[in-house]
């Protein structure tokens, strides 16, 4: 009786797990092994090529296009990740001193662009910033400053999408922190008043330190997904210097889909694939160091 | 409590609200701005200075943009391949982290820590790899090319593993002893008990979809199978350079979502930050 129930229960279970294991094969498993192996080969995007070894990744360091997507991806996740972290956090210190209906709808504001798609990111952006008739350049002819076509100058491109960027998914980084901010305990904050504990030392010993874990958090999110940038790359760079702008998974973009050159794309995309992955393990690595520091 | 009182009266904390508020409204302003552009008429968007209100109020972007352009279908195409994933997504994560979380079967183990190594793994850099495939299967163009690639997403599992591992072992041996069946415990004590995951997974899961791009945009090349979010960007004869009119669109294609935040808050937020790993 006891054994058929346990039979019972694993088939149960196998008969649970087995849409999701079918899928996870077939558009996860399957992809990541297609994806080593055709990075071997010339192989165009559909279809298979001749082995050719390690050449695809031999021709990278000499690849000044790859040099480019390298070079603007750290540039991206630079004016980024520490920027937005900022931002969001001093935004959720002062989201969090409101109560009531009033938080809610300031949150609200502030969390609005997150939901929306990039492409209306984009469309909203690129009308701001229109050089004829963006509010934005209204804006730079009250201020004195000249008009700058921001999208198609290669030293403003980057900068632009960073800061539209950091518009766009702050709000998700401003909800961590506000959950963070909501565990620390009112009791530490009415000791600190009653010990006439300024302001900035209460921010700088009691709310910084408690908060150091989630920063780490959002520090790590923001890295990973700012690595993998492309949609806003793309979507602005059009009609305007795609080959200045490239990052990785843009030029794995063009490789693929524009040169039909499979192989060679793939190759990029392990490149990234590792750098991802070794980013995500040392992350895992360090925080469990410092947690167990701390405890 | 006087401590704090005085404390948020003093006019630091003041001046610190102040300034939140009026960032708060700088930050919304192209949202409104976008909204209030494409209610005016295309003269007037056009005017070479800042007119905050429209000096004439017209739908007509909007009766042009349902009318005129496929903008209707990239809707049903968004619509139906969004709920697809959520409900394919959502379902069989749920009977894979209840299984995980609950029931003893082979390879258990193996299958969670597989699971949680493939959170890492930059879904962006399988692009060519999900071409290859979905073009052999022949969906290119179709509903179930868009949605298939999209059925991955290792953090719903996780998160439902963790919702089950809270439920005491109790439930499970009370309703085993009334010779309950495994499907009876599943449907009738253990998802109705996680109502409100479900429902906040499914949201963000749709939300997700709706919003993604890089897929959507590759595994389509007719306009007329385009989601909203790859059609509006794409297909720019359908609406020439009147700026309103792609506003419009802008509009339309973030409405959906927007709506669904603004219903539904609470629970949006409570998905994303137990998607990042931090437990309500």
């Amino acid at each position: 009786m006891m054994l058929r129930n346990r039979r019972n229960e694993a088939l149960f279970a196998l008969a649970l797990v087995a849409p999701f294991v079918a899928i996870y094969g077939l558009v996860f498993v399957y992809p990541t092994i297609r994806l080593f192996m055709i990075s071997l080969t010339d192989a165009p995007l559909i279809g298979d090529g001749n082995f050719v070894g390690f050449d695809n990744y031999a021709r990278l360091p000499s690849d000044r296009r790859f040099g480019t997507a390298v070079w603007n991806t750290a540039y991206f996740v630079l004016i980024t990740v520490v920027p937005g972290t900022l931002v969001a956090f001093a935004i959720a210190l002062g989201v969090n001193r409101l109560a009531g209906r009033l938080q809610a709808a300031i949150l609200a504001l502030f969390f609005l662009p997150y939901i929306l798609p990039v492409s209306v990111v984009y469309l909203l952006w690129d009308w701001t910033l229109n050089f004829q008739f963006g509010i934005a350049m209204y804006l730079f002819d009250m201020l004195g400053i000249a008009r700058i076509p921001v999208f198609k100058s290669t030293a403003w491109f980057m900068p632009a999408v960073g800061i539209i960027t950091i518009w766009w998914t702050a709000g998700f980084s401003i909800l961590l922190f506000l959950a963070g901010l909501r565990t620390i305990p009112t009791e530490i904050y009415e000791a600190a008043a009653l010990d006439n504990a300024g302001r900035w030392s209460t921010f700088r010993r009691i709310t910084w330190p408690l908060m150091w874990p989630i920063t780490a958090l959002v520090l790590t999110i923001q890295l990973i997904s700012q690595l993998k940038i492309f949609d806003q790359v793309y979507l602005f760079s059009v009609g305007g210097r795609p080959n200045d702008n490239v990052v990785l998974v843009y030029y794995v973009f063009q490789r693929a889909f524009q040169s039909d050159q499979g192989g060679r794309a793939a190759a990029v995309a392990v490149v990234l694939f590792v750098i991802v992955i070794v980013v995500s393990v040392l992350n895992f690595q360090l925080t469990r160091l410092s947690g167990g520091r701390d405890r | 409590m006087t401590a704090t009182t005085a404390r948020r009266l003093n006019a630091i904390g003041l001046i610190i609200t102040v300034i939140t508020v009026f960032c708060a409204i700088i930050w919304a302003f192209p949202l409104y701005w976008a909204v209030i552009s494409s209610l005016k008429p295309e003269h007037e968007v056009v005017r070479p200075y800042i007119e905050l209100w429209p000096e004439t109020f017209t739908v007509s972007h909007y009766v042009f943009a349902l009318t005129e352009t496929e903008i209707g279908r990239w809707y049903v195409n968004s619509i139906l391949t969004a709920i697809a994933v959520t409900v394919l997504t959502v379902s069989s994560s749920l009977f894979c982290g209840y299984a995980i979380s609950q029931l003893n079967f082979p390879f258990r183990n193996v299958l969670w820590w597989l699971i949680l190594a493939s959170f890492m793994v930059p879904m962006q850099t399988l692009i060519v790899n999900h071409f290859e495939l979905v073009a052999g299967l022949g969906l290119i163009n179709t509903w179930s090319g868009i949605v298939l690639p999209q059925l991955i997403h290792p953090v719903i599992i996780i998160v439902y593993k963790q919702f089950f591992d809270g439920v005491p072992k109790d439930f499970r041996e009370a309703a085993v002893m009334d010779n309950a069946s495994e499907w009876r415990i599943l449907t009738k004590v253990y998802i109705p008990m996680n109502w409100g995951v479900t429902t906040a997974l499914s949201i963000v899961c749709f939300i997700w979809s709706w919003n993604s791009f890089l897929w959507p945009f590759l595994a389509v090349t007719k306009t007329d199978m385009m989601t909203i979010t790859v059609g509006i960007t794409q297909v720019n004869d359908a609406f020439g350079v009147y700026y309103a009119r792609q506003l419009t669109a802008a509009v339309l294609a973030g409405l959906p979502v927007a709506m669904a935040y603004l219903i539904f808050q609470r629970r949006v937020t409570e998905a994303i930050t137990l998607s990042a790993g931090i437990k309500g």
